[in-house]
């Protein structure tokens, strides 16, 4: 596996020019000659597909989903950083990019990352002129507020609902290609297979979930935005339908998919309530602007909030970080919440959950002004919990939320597949070990409405219309082994349903591969998941055909996917011996139990190949230099 | 489901003459139909009631009213052809709209329920229908004289027509003036829901004018209800008395 | 808590559909609605009968997908509250509750508790956008927005998309939907161009699906997850006179 960055040479400020400036362009008239063929409709699909369609070529896009309006970039509450400094408190483009490199813990490719802060600041243009309706001060412009690892105030936001905000602002640009005959949505459609011909990527197999039609789609590229794979710890803040499938079929076809356990957990999320439960909520990361995080101080202390005096609190953000305090990165806040839970002063059923507390907040502000802004966080936590926030404080306790690990891509966003393209989560590119709040809405966003579209058509231009149809040879055998797995799910007939076993695969990996993990863990979980796998092909029950709608068919396939993938995941932070952002190797801790990191041996990109079915992955590294922000030891006390 | 898109084309064609009947074919212009034809209607009921309220001030004044509204000629019948386009108007509007709304939901709920709808609202097409069967009634009644020919032919002193005999002598009847109840009850339904209901369908959004859509309907409703039930009741139980030469 | 659920079952878009009878039994008062038929459906697929086909993805209230019609009414009776944010603390232990899809001819159903939700997509296509191409737009600070109007763009534009105003409308009417967008687009400065334009071939669009007529009882505001105000339908009922009355 050849893995060529294809980063432009130049100083880091002009790269992306340059490289715009050499990029081959497809005639217009050419441009509706190619189809291309787009995976998933978020934040990174939705922008992309829009924009592509806009230039004049042929959009087929794909989603899961009855709409294309209703992927998972919707439920992002908080906001979208952006380097406009329209604050003047120092903001710049470098700024930005410095605070996104080191808040990856230095994993990031610094080229790409240089590049998404300076398409920042078109996005918020590209959806203010959308009709975004962002939040504004009286005198029409634009607000800011600031967000967790920054500090300054970058991030835009549309109440508590931005993605949903940025999402249908997309979503809208797509409706207006749809209806002018340039891009055809295809919801209830799920990718099952990559078709690769003579090393290209060439098409994809789909099922459509209501006939259960199994087909092939041809195209002269395929883009896959499909998200991240968090679901892998059944109890996460993802959508229920969020799945590693495209991204691990493709891996599976020849893709590398680079760093898969750097997954982030996120500190403000409604702690679980019980074992029937489903999902895990998030509560905005924008509350810990005005939430004071705190446990009792004492062990074991069962009072309620309001009977434990100030001195028996412990404020253990503010006075483990006092420069960052409650704004510290998500990483850094998660762990230091588990170790105070580990440290039997958790609270709430269970004990694992710290409060999240707005006393001080409504004393300073006034409860109608706590109330414009986090208005209605505070009413989904009633919802869900029964509590009111207003009167005692919040419960909060870290959940899988983002996985900045996925497939691994070039600078154009290309895969080392040639002709498939991988945006948004589902790449690994620009957050390195941990992201920063508020960026990937910012990413997303990046990719779709500014990248890809100028990226993809150096290749198309270079590769020419392609002429492969969709009955040649590697579509049928696709779709052969689509169906035939299909029909071998249906028949296992055994006990047990699918949840079942993913919910036995995320207990496993959030046990053992989750916010901190050993080598003994990772061993564990790489024996385990095989014997997991092996029951699961034996055990599995699934009603119904596949020839109509058949919602467990859909899942067993996921669930499938999910339990090879782990594997890799667990391997993967096995062989990182080390710890950086989201991933946290116990042996791997200073005395003060900060995350070590390793730059002699691990300041690299580690990138898997797929060897076959009874072959071990062969491991490829892609080194990280640091040239504009120096390797350091990342602090925020 | 496979339905077509509205094109720019069929959009821009909305822009060209016609563009009028086009627009009151739509949802929205059958609806507009409705309010603007149901506020005419409702204009006249208001007219009508305080006309007939001058029962209460004698014979006389009653018949004198009559006879100067027939002296206008053919302005009364302007008035008539125009009130007849509004209820032919509301009409067709309103069945247009009923059956839109059977076809838009074809299986019903098994389970039914409403949140904030009225009883009013949800009966507006029966409420509709019984006013209108009333509306034909109270012509053959009292305008065409066909249900009492007796009463019809009266005279009063000053050789007119005595419609203040005719209409308290009727009422006397004590189902003519139960109809004339239930029916004033139904159509306060109709005027409760409709009358705040035509302020919204015209767009009124300004906070001044919130009432109209709000407390405005139910209001007049009562108002028109109260007035219209008041002149049979009177004449029923006595307080209005036949006049002299019936 | 022991529920009994009357739950329709429907094999198909053209299979007749029928009440059917289950029981859910330990359910825990903190569990959502959906949790609480995922136990159903587990419990189902044990006894080797086909779980109940119903829409989730997001499961807090925001991708719009759950859309469930209990006891009569679209969400549920807890106000302001997506299906999936419904938790069964609100229900009385032993209560029987009747799960129904929505329904209007424009939503057809795809199977049990699923239906077709793609009249909405068409509509948004028909004209609830504002033509921008990528890349051509200035700062976004140059045209200054009032914080009303923002605010008020945003009290509509909170619209998920659901299609609960159909479910609960008597008449099987998406004017609350239709008016969320376009009353969205007509606050803003950005939407003014194509104010016009928009309503009628919204409008049009909205007809065309055989979505029923608005007679105002408002039933799809008091059911709306996300408190879409009824303001919003006398504005574009009022737009869209303005827009198709008017000489151009």
């Amino acid at each position: 596996m050849q893995l060529d960055a294809r980063i432009p040479a130049g100083p880091i400020e002009a790269k992306w020019d340059r490289h715009k400036a050499e990029l081959k362009l497809v005639n217009p008239a050419n441009k509706r000659k190619y189809t291309i063929l787009m995976v998933g409709t978020g934040l990174a699909g939705g922008s992309a597909a829009a924009s592509l369609a806009e230039l004049g070529y042929n959009v087929e896009v794909f989603c899961f989903q009855d709409s294309a309006r209703r992927a998972h970039s919707i439920a992002a509450q908080g906001g979208i950083n952006a380097a406009k400094n329209y604050q003047n408190d120092g903001d710049s483009v470098r700024r930005l990019f410095h605070d996104t490199v080191k808040g990856g813990d230095f994993r990031a490719r610094e080229a790409n990352v240089y590049r998404l802060a300076q398409v920042s600041a078109s996005i918020i243009d590209q959806c203010v002129a959308q009709g975004v309706p962002f939040a504004r001060e009286y005198g029409g412009l634009l607000s800011n507020r600031s967000f967790g690892g920054a500090q300054v105030s970058r991030t835009f936001y549309a109440r508590g609902q931005t993605g949903q905000q940025l999402l249908l602002g997309c979503y809208q640009a797509l409706a207006r290609q749809v209806a002018a005959g340039r891009a055809r949505v295809h919801p209830r459609t799920e990718m099952l297979d990559l078709v690769v011909v003579d090393g290209r990527a060439r098409g994809i197999v789909t099922r459509d979930l209501v006939s259960g039609a199994i087909r092939s789609w041809a195209g002269d590229a395929v883009v896959l935005a499909t998200g991240g794979y968090s679901n892998v710890f059944f109890l996460s803040t993802n959508a229920k339908g969020c799945n590693v499938t495209a991204i691990w079929r493709a891996y599976k076809r020849g893709a590398g998919l680079a760093n898969p356990c750097f997954t982030q957990i996120h500190p403000t999320s409604i702690p679980q309530a019980g074992d029937y439960q489903s999902k895990l909520t998030l509560m905005s990361e924008s509350l810990r602007n005005d939430g004071r995080v705190w446990v009792p101080a004492r062990p074991g202390d069962t009072r309620k909030p309001a009977d434990i005096p100030e001195g028996e609190r412990d404020y253990f953000l503010e006075r483990m970080y006092p420069a960052y305090g409650n704004l510290c990165p998500r990483d850094i806040a998660s762990r230091a919440a588990k170790r105070v839970c580990d440290e039997d002063r958790g609270v709430g059923p269970g004990g694992r959950g710290v409060y999240l507390d707005f006393r001080d907040a409504i004393q300073r502000l006034g409860r109608a002004v706590i109330e414009e802004r986090y208005g209605n966080l505070f009413q989904m936590y009633e919802r869900i919990t029964g509590e009111e926030p207003y009167a005692t404080p919040m419960r909060i306790y870290p959940a899988p939320h983002y996985t900045m690990g996925g497939l691994w891509v070039d600078y154009n966003l290309m895969s080392t597949i040639p002709g498939l393209y991988v945006i948004g989560e589902a790449n690994f590119s620009d957050h390195g070990a941990n992201r920063l709040g508020a960026s990937a809405l910012m990413q997303g966003l990046a990719d779709g409405y500014f990248i890809l579209p100028y990226t993809i058509g150096d290749y198309l231009a270079g590769a020419g219309p392609s002429r492969i149809p969709a009955d040649h040879a590697a579509f049928q055998g696709a779709q052969a082994e689509v169906a035939g797995r299909q029909r071998r799910l249906l028949a296992i007939n055994g006990r047990r349903s699918v949840d079942s076993f993913h919910i036995e695969l995320g207990k496993l990996m959030w046990n053992k591969c989750g916010m901190t993990r050993s080598a003994a863990s990772l061993k564990e979980c790489l024996e385990r998941i095989p014997q997991l796998r092996a029951q699961f092909w034996e055990d599995l029950r699934v009603l119904g055909t596949g020839d109509t709608l058949n919602q467990s068919l859909e899942k067993a396939g996921r669930v499938a996917d999910f339990l090879e993938f782990a594997e890799l995941l667990a391997l993967d932070a096995l062989q990182r011996e080390e710890s950086c952002g989201g991933h946290f190797r116990e042996e791997h801790q200073t005395p003060e139990g900060e995350a070590r990191r390793d730059d002699q041996n691990h300041c690299h990109v580690s990138v898997w190949e797929h060897q076959g079915p009874d072959r071990p992955p062969q491991m490829h590294e892609e080194p990280l230099q640091f040239e504009h922000v120096p390797l350091a030891t990342r602090s925020y006390k | 489901m496979e339905v077509a898109h509205a094109t720019h084309a069929e959009v821009a064609a909305q822009r060209q003459p016609g563009r009028v009947a086009r627009t009151l074919r739509s949802s929205i212009g059958s609806k507009t139909l409705m309010a603007v034809t149901g506020l005419g209607l409702l204009a006249f009921v208001i007219v009508h009631m305080l006309d007939n309220l001058q029962i209460f001030l004698g014979q006389e004044r009653y018949n004198g009213f009559a006879a100067f509204l027939r002296s206008t000629g053919p302005l009364l019948w302007i008035l008539r052809i125009g009130l007849l386009a509004l209820f032919v108007l509301h009409v067709g509007a309103a069945v247009k709209v009923w059956r839109a709304n059977k076809e838009a939901r074809l299986e019903p709920y098994v389970f039914r329920a409403s949140v904030r709808t009225g009883y009013a609202a949800r009966t507006m097409i029966v409420s509709g229908m019984i006013v209108f069967a009333f509306v034909v009634y109270h012509l053959l009644h009292l305008t065409f004289g066909l249900t009492h020919p007796e009463l019809f032919a009266l005279r009063d002193p000053a050789g007119h027509h005595d419609v203040y005999s005719m209409v308290v002598l009727s009422f006397r009847e004590w189902p003519v003036t139960v109809s004339y109840i239930v029916a004033q009850v139904l159509l306060c339904m109709h005027i409760s829901h409709g009358a705040s209901s035509a302020f919204q369908t015209l767009g009124i959004t300004h906070p001044r004018w919130l009432w109209l859509k709000q407390g405005f309907g139910p209001g007049v409703a009562t108002f028109i209800a109260a007035g219209n039930i008041a002149i049979p009741l009177a004449c029923w139980i006595g307080i209005v008395q036949p006049g002299t030469g019936a | 808590m022991d529920f009994t659920l009357h739950v329709w079952r429907q094999a198909g878009p053209d299979q007749p559909g029928h009440m059917e009878l289950y029981q859910a039994r330990d359910i825990s008062p903190d569990m959502s609605f959906l949790e609480m038929l995922d136990l159903v459906n587990e419990d189902l697929e044990k006894q080797g009968i086909e779980p109940i086909a119903f829409d989730h993805d997001c499961r807090e209230g925001i991708c719009g997908m759950c859309s469930l019609v209990i006891n009569g009414v679209a969400h549920g009776q807890q106000p302001a509250t997506t299906t999936c944010q419904l938790h069964m603390r609100h229900f009385r232990d032993k209560d029987s509750i009747y799960i129904e899809p929505w329904r209007a001819a424009a939503f057809p159903v795809v199977k049990d508790l699923v239906v077709d939700r793609s009249a909405f997509d068409r509509v948004i296509e028909a004209g609830g956008f504002i033509s921008v191409n990528t890349g051509s737009a200035q700062d976004g600070n140059c045209l200054p927005v009032p914080k009303d109007a923002a605010d008020t763009a945003m009290d509509a534009a909170a619209c998920i998309g659901c299609g609960a105003c159909v479910a609960a409308c008597p008449n099987g009417s998406s004017m609350l939907f239709v008016a969320a967008k376009v009353a969205h687009l007509a606050h803003l400065p950005q939407g003014q161009p194509e104010k016009r334009r928009r309503v009628l071939a919204m409008v049009e669009q909205m007809d065309r699906e055989g979505f029923g007529h608005c007679t105002n009882h408002y039933e799809c505001e008091a059911v709306c997850p996300k408190e879409i105000s009824r303001q919003f339908i006398a504005e574009m009922n009022r737009e869209y006179l303005k827009a198709g009355l008017q000489a151009h």
